[in-house]
């Protein structure tokens, strides 16, 4: 693969409700920041990927609300359907292509404005499964149970991950849900869906993010920072709940498998410095660190109460609060890339972490994480 | 840098008004089927694939992870593209620049729609603003009679003018066993036919259809290794500049009698690339998406193959028809069939028969360089140029 940098990125700030602004407001504020941060104008962006999702922003076309504020006008543009990685995926191949030399991606979504059972009952088969009512709660609770009955994963295991990554959001600016929580907090919130409980959710929020990708040509003449995109791949799992185990991470494996191979890693813990995954549940980060290969299956829990994933425990994950500090779908991906493209470029302020010269950025499309989206940035090509 | 890509596998269900026997998946599945023996391959040797439809029209989302079963993309990396009625083009598209990234050799393009189960005008109408626009907009049909109207104030051109664009697809369409309607009609048919919204008639309009299609595209690396003669892909590029309703009104070149500018641009782009200076010249045949007959007029003049205000005269002079100049949509277009989501990748798919010369009672003769185009809302264009030769390296 040709060597391909990010070059700009912006976030806006993670909220529960962004009522005074519209979908076009907050896109537009975070493809802003991210030219700003590229130092770049609008005139410099080849062409324009956006990602949204008709269902969440209750509009056909759901691309169309914010065509004018992402400075598409007159450009090649096109919309991806899904988490920010699999938009990021695509503006990587426009560039690969030769066609263009720099593309701007950038993801918006209103959780605020979506109803999340409904909506996320309409990913499941309209014959057999939908009548259930189940929604993405529900079925990541049965994942979440299969999970622990298979490996002997404990709920507390999956606790302590909440717990971190709350910990860690206190020093991220954009981060919706800063808290400081025990085990016994997260023990003694509410059950939602059994084993879920509240304070393993992922929160409901509105936001918007925005990266700047470049050819190795026009990310010279940019940015004294590039950060490179050393590996890629994508992978999807079975469909019907019923097709699989539940806790099989297969399709993230494939996935992750392909990335680490174009970016020559063999053994990723010891060439991975940092994390960001896409934990939508506190169970799912365990389930997600052993698809991406950091510990054998079933020992993310233990992996966990050992401090490794901890900030100062070697290998930081979701170093920024990750999605359980707020997750507006779809820019979740997005902001787990620029997570690590700050961290890699020493810019992450506060939650800063030393050192870290390849980091590893995961998204997921549909329910349970079925399809992955894995990405290795680093300082060097 | 940059692989050459051409089609190399062509796939797609025999367009009909409702499918009841089958679902979603199974509608993907036989244009999959389809495509993959075209090819003489199976699922196992599909590197990646792109999928498009319409979420609002059959209520499902994340269609990339549902469609697994009958798309083939359990285990493979799958990526869905959703642009309107431009996603048949779009995932076209987005198939062009998974090869053309190098990182992989044959991907499959899905498009589908089961317009049978959808509330079409309910969800299009939701396309757009839900303070500004919604509650004035009327749906794709009185959208579309606004720009009728406004071209024929500005240019003088008639019903009857845009009555045999209406006639002339649905005859094209009689040669074409995948195509929705076969009816034989007559621009009296046509006239006769009861007003949707003034001056646009029933018998203008597309219909709405189920129905999948599926092409793969396949490397410079590997095209010549399939049973098919590669369809090349010389140049993709689109535009799309309007977002709200009352965008199309402020017109950029009002004064000149209107234009449509996204499809301007994008065409100039792709004729730029390939150096196309007189489209009716060079041009052999023409896959439009063209969803209404007035369409079939002024777009013909934004894609410059004639001068503003000449489309009626350029049409009914024959040089449009089957054995005429440039045929357009010797397939029937979109006007004998709709599904939307596969609609623009049909545009591209007869395209690929064409220059394979596989298009049977339908086939213009000795087809070089080709042109297909998508559209959407609000006016989203897409633009590709096919070819039966390998373009040189860029």
């Amino acid at each position: 693969m040709e060597p391909v940098a990010i070059v700009g990125v912006g976030m806006t700030k993670i909220e529960r409700e962004r009522k005074a602004d519209i979908f076009a407001d907050l896109v537009f504020e975070a493809t802003s920041k991210a030219l700003d941060d590229a130092g770049m104008t609008i005139d410099q962006v080849d062409n324009v990927i956006t990602v949204s999702n008709d269902f969440f922003d209750g509009r056909t076309i759901s691309s169309m609300a914010i065509q004018d504020a992402c400075g598409s006008y007159d450009k090649n543009v096109s919309t991806v359907e899904g988490d920010g990685t699999f938009g990021a995926f695509y503006a990587l191949m426009r560039i690969l292509s030769g066609s263009y030399g720099t593309t701007l991606v950038c993801a918006h979504h209103k959780g605020s404005e979506s109803e999340m059972p409904l909506i996320t009952n309409a990913m499941f088969d309209p014959i057999y499964e939908r009548f259930l009512g189940i929604d993405s709660v529900a079925s990541s609770a049965l994942q979440a149970r299969a999970y622990m009955d298979n490996y002997g994963v404990t709920e507390e295991q999956s606790a302590l991950v909440s717990v971190k990554n709350h910990a860690n959001a206190i020093k991220n600016p954009v981060a919706q849900l800063p808290l400081e929580l025990t085990v016994e907090e997260v023990m003694a919130s509410p059950y939602i869906a059994d084993p879920i409980k509240l304070l393993d959710c992922s929160p409901i929020s509105d936001g918007a993010a925005a990266v700047i990708l470049a050819s190795q040509e026009r990310a010279k003449e940019i940015s004294d920072k590039p950060v490179w995109v050393k590996g890629v791949g994508h992978c999807s799992g079975p469909y019907h709940l019923g097709d699989h185990d539940l806790y099989c991470v297969c399709a993230l494996r494939e996935a992750a498998k392909k990335a680490y191979s174009m970016a020559g890693i063999d053994d990723p813990n010891k060439d991975i410095d940092l994390v960001e995954l896409y934990d939508a549940f506190s169970y799912m980060e365990l389930m997600w660190l052993e698809g991406l290969g950091f510990c054998e299956r079933g020992e993310a829990g233990k992996l966990t109460e050992s401090g490794k994933t901890a900030m100062d425990g070697g290998l930081p994950v979701n170093a920024s609060g990750g999605c359980l500090s707020g997750n507006p779908i779809l820019v979740a991906g997005l902001n787990r890339i620029i997570e690590c493209a700050l961290q890699v470029r020493g810019d992450a302020g506060e939650h800063q972490v030393d050192g870290v010269s390849t980091a590893v950025a995961h998204g997921i499309n549909g329910p349970n994480g079925q399809s992955s989206c894995v990405w290795i940035l680093g300082g060097e090509k | 840098m940059g692989k050459r890509v051409a089609i190399t596998g062509v796939g797609m269900t025999h367009q009909s008004s409702s499918r009841p026997d089958v679902t979603g998946q199974e509608l993907i599945n036989e244009a999959v089927r389809m495509a993959l023996d075209d090819a003489g391959m199976t699922r196992k040797d599909i590197d990646a694939i792109v999928i498009g439809n319409m979420d609002h029209f059959e209520g499902i989302n994340y269609v990339d992870t549902w469609s697994v079963d009958g798309s083939g993309a359990l285990n493979k990396p799958i990526m869905k593209l959703t642009t309107g009625g431009t996603t048949g083009t779009t995932v076209a598209m987005g198939a062009y620049y998974h090869v053309a990234s190098g990182l992989f050799d044959k991907v499959l393009a899905i498009g589908w729609e089961k317009n049978s189960e959808s509330d079409t005008t309910g969800a299009i109408i939701t396309a757009f603003d839900p303070f500004w626009d919604r509650p004035v907009f009327a749906g794709a049909v009185a959208g579309l009679a606004l720009e009728a109207t406004g071209y024929m104030a500005d240019t003088g051109a008639t019903e009857e003018d845009a009555a045999y664009v209406a006639v002339r697809e649905r005859k094209h369409a009689l040669n074409n066993p995948y195509a929705h309607l076969h009816i034989d009609l007559t621009i009296d048919d046509i006239m006769g036919s009861p007003y949707l919204s003034w001056p646009v008639k029933m018998g203008d309009m597309c219909p709405r259809t189920d129905g999948a299609c599926a092409l793969i595209f396949s490397s410079e690396d590997v095209a010549d290794s399939f049973p098919q003669v590669p369809a090349w892909i010389l140049a993709v590029a689109n535009r799309h500049l309007w977002a709200y309703t009352s965008d199309p009104y402020i017109d950029e070149k009002k004064e000149e009698g209107g234009g449509f500018p996204a499809l301007e641009k994008a065409s100039r782009e792709v004729y730029d690339k390939v150096g196309i200076t007189d489209p009716l010249e060079q041009f052999d045949v023409a896959e439009l998406y063209i969803p209404f007959s007035f369409g079939g007029l002024r777009w013909m003049e934004s894609l410059g193959f004639c001068e503003r205000g000449g489309a009626p005269e350029l049409v009914t002079s024959g040089a449009t028809d089957m054995g005429g100049k440039c045929p357009v949509n010797p397939s029937g277009g979109v006007m004998s069939s709709n599904a939307i989501g596969a609609t623009g990748l049909i545009r591209v798919a007869e395209l690929a028969w064409q220059i394979q010369g596989r298009a049977e009672e339908r086939q213009v003769p000795d087809v070089e360089l080709a042109l297909a185009t998508g559209f959407g809302g609000c006016y989203w264009s897409d633009v590709l140029i096919m070819g039966k030769e390998k373009p040189g390296k860029s």
